[in-house]
């Protein structure tokens, strides 16, 4: 079988795709997700995840969510053994639908934050840490 | 009950009344996830706080589910109005069942 240069480099550029399109779903984080949405659509816009882009110590990443008109925040890091982080719920004397705290990543991955909003409606925003020494033991 | 649990809560002494504040809590806790290998190559038991709920006279706050990559001494910073003069009552749920409580009192002024 004889290939071209053309089909050759179009070969190369397909292997390549395949490479780079697997690992980031992870069926424990969508199970999460589906169990806090029930399934709805996720829109975007309303809610900002605030975290650091390099973690020296995964031990203790700061990360803030604020997300006004929300009644309640899923955080999810998409790369630990057990995704779950944590959930706010803001209750009635609520100042503002933000909150911060100190989380544990095992290593690189997203940061996943899912907002439910006051009308039943979900929106979802994740961000990118690169963490240098993992924080889960072991 | 896990040993050597601290809470410690930041709260204005006084405020506005209808302001919005800023507290901040922190509890000791070492918040042993469960993926952890001891000595002796076993795992360690989960025993993590798994709720903190915080409320102002009686009325709720937030309500915070803690899952094990809470860091240890987990600390969580937010923010209330305060519609009057009262007291603000936070409450952690261990693993292992006990409760730790703190409270502050917030005046108005």
């Amino acid at each position: 079988m004889n290939f071209s240069r053309r089909e050759t480099l179009a070969l190369g550029l397909g292997a390549a795709a395949m490479g780079f399109m697997p690992f980031r779903v992870n069926a424990a984080v969508e199970d999460a997700i589906a169990a806090f949405t029930g399934g709805a659509e996720m829109g975007e816009g309303g809610l900002t995840l605030t975290a650091p882009e390099i973690a020296e110590n995964g031990n203790t990443v700061p990360i803030g969510v604020d997300a006004p008109e929300a009644a309640s925040i899923l955080i999810l890091a998409s790369g630990n053994p057990t995704p779950g982080v944590a959930e706010f719920k803001f209750g009635e004397l609520a100042g503002s639908q933000a909150a911060s705290t100190r989380i544990r990543l095992a290593g690189t991955q997203d940061v996943v934050a899912i907002a439910k909003m006051a009308d039943g409606s979900f929106v979802k925003t994740s961000s990118t840490v690169k963490v240098t020494i993992g924080g889960c033991g072991g | 009950m896990a040993d050597g649990v601290k809470p410690r809560v930041k709260v204005p002494k006084s405020a506005a009344a209808g302001d919005t504040i800023t507290i901040k809590t922190l509890i000791s806790h070492n918040m042993e996830s469960g993926q952890r290998k001891g000595k002796d190559g076993n795992l360690i038991p989960r025993s993590i706080i798994n709720r903190f709920t915080c409320e102002f006279n009686g009325k709720s706050v937030i309500d915070v589910t803690l899952e094990p990559a809470i860091s240890t001494n987990p600390y969580i910073e937010f923010d209330s109005l305060v519609p009057e003069e009262g007291e603000f009552k936070f409450t952690w749920y261990d693993d292992d069942g006990s409760v730790y409580e703190d409270s502050k009192k917030i005046a108005i002024g």
